[in-house]
């Protein structure tokens, strides 16, 4: 959208009517604060991985003095409730009434494809943590980078280190019924049978369940393990029903990358002891960045950094070595993305590169759940380098393949 | 039209020119809820019916259009009367369903239809690509017009606002509304006076479902995305909740209640962590000081006040 | 795994936890003809306030008993203070009990957090029970249990004490009622409070199995407004009947078509409520 004069005088009119908000002013003078803004979910069912966005985003500055490449950096937060319009309207006032100049989040996939449309024609740099795989594949929108990961793109990893590491030959994977959940497990499926697995069962629970009981008397159980592709509490409710309907032992349970977060374990007990899960993170990595941030967090807040708040602390990271490139100036949208894109640094979860899409490059890591000093980690236990969201797949026939679903690849190993 | 809703009109108009472009989208989006909300008085205002699964017709129209243009590769001006009619058909046909009951059987009827829709995008992902949603839709540009600036849209929007509130207080105020409103009140004395009563609750549930559909076109355009979460029962209940706290049976009364919900969850929540409960109290306190909704509740208090100095 | 036995002991383990959800609110639309929208809100505070009874040390049965207890003190200042002032006014019920919910939910929030926190199973239920080679939770069937207890105990309450004929004969009709000396305030403040009660008790009995979490409120209110219309208004053995049908058409539906598990639930309600709008059981019209 080409800016003329009265859509310019609409924005200095916006602006008049926001100086109470501080650092507001239209000059770009070097001095003047970096304005970020965080898409985030801090109210309804969300809102634990929300705020740990929020808290994670705000540990980063904390350190760092609320600065990043030497200028100071406002904060502005906005809650959308996990509401696909009210995400767009948040976006909107942060870009056109705080006049942000990057924005980090959303947290949910739908709410990112809400405000895709309007990112692109506002030419936002924006850091996601939403996993949606098109985003940065079919309809790869060029204002995006993703420093989390796509939503197979952990899946492949565990599929694989189940297949040839393991030797499971029969899997039963289960998810909720939502696109991340269908994703990660038509993801997990492909990898699976490729080398040399079936999948004999899949599941997907309505989003509304209010129990398994009545998914888990369907398991098959002559499966040798079953992966879970749950997100947020979804994936501890199951391991407990799970164990209460006596299948512990009958099957081992392997988890997708929200399976078993941080934040879920701290409210699990034994039940979870010796589950396999697969993550780009893992508050037990010891790199010199997370052997500071992961301690600090549990100081700050009591309990062990997880997806959300490591994703959050990992796009400051990443944010701030763009910045740094383009000389702290923010306001040059197409130097900053140019420069985000080119990012390569070591951060909290490891190396991180970017493809041509825009996402990831880097570390996974196969993690059990131990207890250490009483409480319950995800020690790692293998790390896969380098990863991309292809897997090893060649990207162009990959793309010209449809976007991984429900019914995607087919299951043909179905009991 | 008094005076007043001149002036409105005329400060409305003028909004493109001195707010910024946040407040224009802003302003669009009160209005959308307005045309909405306005629609769902009709059943819950004068005929007496509390519905609780009207986003049903505002995700309906909104879903039809977007599938047209996208899959069917339609351009708008066939996508959006051919919306509107198969929404109102829907909405024909559920009326049929619904008005076996009145009460909270109505209620509950409205609401699992709308549940069934709902579960329907979420899971015909066929069609409505599911939880991810419905993206790549354009705006219309009616006689050239193009409405991607935010100021023509909400022009557009506002005109389309004023014809609907319009043709609604014509409706009401008609012979009709005044036999709609006689079976709110009087049901059975209604009936033993010959009229339709059920014929007259499903002509004013079709023409409803007809004005939520004109709120979902306006919608679609608006998003220029769509997630089954339009039809979600919060939708529904953050409707019905707009109109009762703004005054059913009044025109007034949407309008306000709209207003006032949008301007909580849109704007307030910027300044207000706990917005949801302070919309909570909001609505706590409207029903103990204004039982009847806001309008009528300052109607009330203006003419106590008038009636005071005289 | 016996897909057939243990689906029907799960229908059966909802359908007792359905009982304890919809009962108090059943209880209260019959009496005062108020939708009670607070009643999801309840039951998630009677999940949180077993929560933090457990917390400071009480075991799950007492735990439930303080929940009950406190979601009861919560339901009485609800009536007085605010639904008694809209009788008559039924849309402004609807405004005042959602917008209460809205209230509770993100005083949960602040509360609680956000994370969903899991409600300790009693330890001497927590082994599955093993019986001819079947293997199912033993606390599902507890549950159930106190379903039917609970049950009996609201039948013999409505059937053969003093307060229970007071409430039929406000049910059937309260002017009457009102001719022949009953106090209307009292009676409506005392029923109150046990469908809250009831809510709080369903809360924390069901937290072993639902857990506390954000969002609990609006999950459980649609599971009881469907019970509720199913059984029929003012009936509490069609409730009663319903929670069981629900339980198994819920456990069953989504098991066997998964295509349609989300309409699995309202499809049949509406095809009740349209050939029997006054539900399965009742006797008054909606």
């Amino acid at each position: 959208m080409a800016m003329d004069r009265r859509q310019f005088l609409q924005g200095a009119a916006a602006a008049g009517v926001g100086v109470a908000y501080s650092g507001m002013s239209l000059g770009q003078g070097s001095t003047d604060p970096i304005r970020l803004g965080l898409l985030t979910v801090k109210t309804g069912p969300l809102a634990s991985g929300g705020i740990d966005m929020e808290r994670g985003l705000d540990l980063y500055l904390k350190e760092h003095g609320g600065m990043m490449a030497g200028r100071r950096v406002d904060l502005i937060v906005a809650d959308t409730g996990g509401s696909p319009a009210t995400a767009l309207t948040k976006t909107q006032e942060l870009v056109e009434r705080n006049k942000v100049q990057v924005l980090t989040g959303p947290l949910a996939a739908f709410e990112a494809l809400a405000i895709d449309d309007y990112i692109r024609t506002q030419k936002i740099p924006t850091l996601s943590v939403a996993a949606a795989e098109d985003m940065t594949q079919r309809k790869a929108n060029p204002w995006f980078v993703r420093a989390t990961s796509s939503s197979a793109q952990c899946s492949h990893v565990m599929a694989y280190h189940c297949a040839t590491v393991l030797k499971y030959k029969k899997m039963i994977v289960i998810a909720d019924d939502i696109a991340y959940g269908q994703e990660m497990n038509a993801g997990f499926q492909r990898v699976f049978e490729e080398n040399g697995g079936k999948i004999i069962q899949k599941l997907f629970p309505p989003l509304t369940a209010p129990d398994y009981g009545s998914f888990i008397a369907q398991l098959k159980t002559d499966a040798d393990a079953i992966f879970l592709g749950f997100a947020g509490s979804n994936g501890f409710r199951f391991v407990r029903q799970f164990n209460e309907y006596g299948m512990n032992g009958k099957m081992k349970v392997v988890g997708g990358m929200t399976a078993l977060d941080e934040s879920v374990l701290r409210n699990m007990g034994d039940e979870a002891l010796g589950i396999l899960t697969v993550c780009w993170y893992s508050s037990e990595l010891n790199n010199p960045i997370n052997v500071k941030f992961a301690p600090a967090f549990r100081k700050a807040y009591g309990y062990d950094p997880g997806y959300y708040a490591a994703g959050t602390y990992v796009n400051g990271e990443i944010l701030n070595a763009a910045l740094l490139s383009v000389g702290g100036n923010a306001a040059n949208k197409d130097a900053l993305m140019a420069a985000l894109k080119q990012t390569h640094i070591q951060t909290a979860r490891g190396p991180v590169r970017f493809d041509t899409y825009g996402n990831v490059v880097g570390n996974i890591y196969i993690r059990r759940v131990e207890r250490k000093d009483g409480r319950l980690v995800n020690a790692v236990v293998q790390t896969y380098p380098d990863v991309s969201q292809f897997w090893k797949y060649d990207p162009k026939k990959f793309l010209a393949e449809p976007v991984y679903s429900r019914d995607w690849p087919p299951a043909k190993n179905l009991e | 039209m008094k005076r007043s809703h001149f002036l409105l009109l005329a400060v409305l108009i003028a909004l493109p020119w001195f707010a910024g472009e946040f407040y224009v989208n802003l302003a669009s989006q009160i209005l959308i809820a307005v045309i909405f909300a306005a629609s769902l008085n009709l059943l819950v205002g004068y005929a007496g019916l509390t519905s609780l699964g009207h986003a049903t017709y505002l995700g309906l129209s909104a879903y039809i259009s977007a599938w047209l243009s996208l899959r069917m590769g339609l351009g708008h001006a066939i996508t959006a009367p051919a919306a509107l009619l198969l929404t109102t058909l829907v909405g024909c046909c559920f009326g049929w369903i619904a008005l076996r009951a009145s009460g909270l059987g109505f209620l509950m009827l409205t609401l699992a239809l709308s549940q069934i829709v709902w579960g329907l995008g979420y899971r015909w992902v066929g069609v409505t690509n599911g939880d991810n949603g419905l993206s790549g839709l354009t705006r219309p540009a009616p006689f050239g017009i193009d409405l991607s600036d935010s100021g023509a849209y909400f022009w557009f929007v506002l005109v389309i606002t004023t014809v609907v509130l319009y043709v609604i207080a014509r409706f009401v105020n008609s012979p009709f509304g005044a036999t709609l409103r006689g079976t709110r009140d009087q049901s059975r004395r209604m009936s033993s006076l010959g009229y339709d009563v059920w014929g007259i609750r499903w002509v004013t549930f079709v023409f409803a479902s007809f004005i939520g559909a004109i709120a979902g076109l306006l919608y679609v355009y608006f998003n220029k995305y769509i997630h089954p979460s339009v039809m979600s029962v919060t939708v529904s209940a953050e409707a019905l909740l707009a109109v009762i706290a703004g005054g059913s049976g009044t025109l007034a009364g949407p309008v306000v209640g709209a207003a006032l919900v949008m301007l909580l969850k849109n704007y307030a929540s910027a300044y207000v962590e706990r917005w949801n409960m302070l919309m909570g109290i909001v609505f706590v306190f409207i029903v103990i000081a204004m039982p009847a909704g806001i309008v009528p509740g300052m109607r009330t208090l203006l003419q106590r006040l008038k009636g005071g100095q005289e | 795994m016996q897909f057939w036995q243990i689906q029907t002991l799960n229908s059966f383990a909802l359908g007792g936890l359905l009982f304890l959800l919809s009962s108090g609110f059943a209880l209260i639309f019959g009496l005062m003809r108020i939708a009670n929208l607070t009643h999801g809100a309840l039951f998630m505070l009677g999940a949180y306030a077993a929560v933090s009874a457990m917390r400071a040390g009480f075991g799950l049965a007492l735990a439930a008993v303080i929940a009950a207890l406190s979601v009861a003190v919560v339901g009485g200042l609800i009536e007085r203070l605010v639904l008694r002032r809209l009788s008559g006014n039924a849309q402004g019920q609807v405004l005042a009990t959602l917008g209460l919910s809205f209230i509770a939910s993100d005083f949960c929030l602040i509360v609680w957090g956000g994370d969903t926190i899991p409600i300790q199973t009693p330890a001497m239920f927590q082994a599955p029970l093993r019986f001819m080679g079947l293997i199912f939770p033993t606390y599902r069937l507890v549950v159930v249990g106190i379903a039917v207890v609970v049950g009996m105990v609201l039948y013999l309450l409505m059937e053969r004490t003093r307060l229970g004929a007071m409430i039929r004969a406000g049910v059937d009709d309260m002017q009457m009622a009102r001719a022949v000396g009953i106090r209307a305030s009292a009676l409506f403040t005392t029923v109150f409070c046990l469908g809250a009660l009831l809510a709080g008790l369903g809360g924390a009995v069901g937290g072993p199995i639902f857990s506390a979490y954000p969002g609990l409120d609006s999950d459980m209110l649609s599971l009881a407004l469907i019970v509720v219309i199913l059984g029929g208004i003012g009936s509490l053995v069609g409730t009663f009947v319903a929670s069981f049908i629900i339980g198994f058409i819920y456990t069953f539906g989504t098991a066997l078509l998964p295509d349609l598990a989300y309409v699995i639930l309202f499809l049949p309600m509406v095809i009740v409520i349209a050939f029997r709008p006054t539900g399965l059981f009742g006797t008054i019209r909606t």
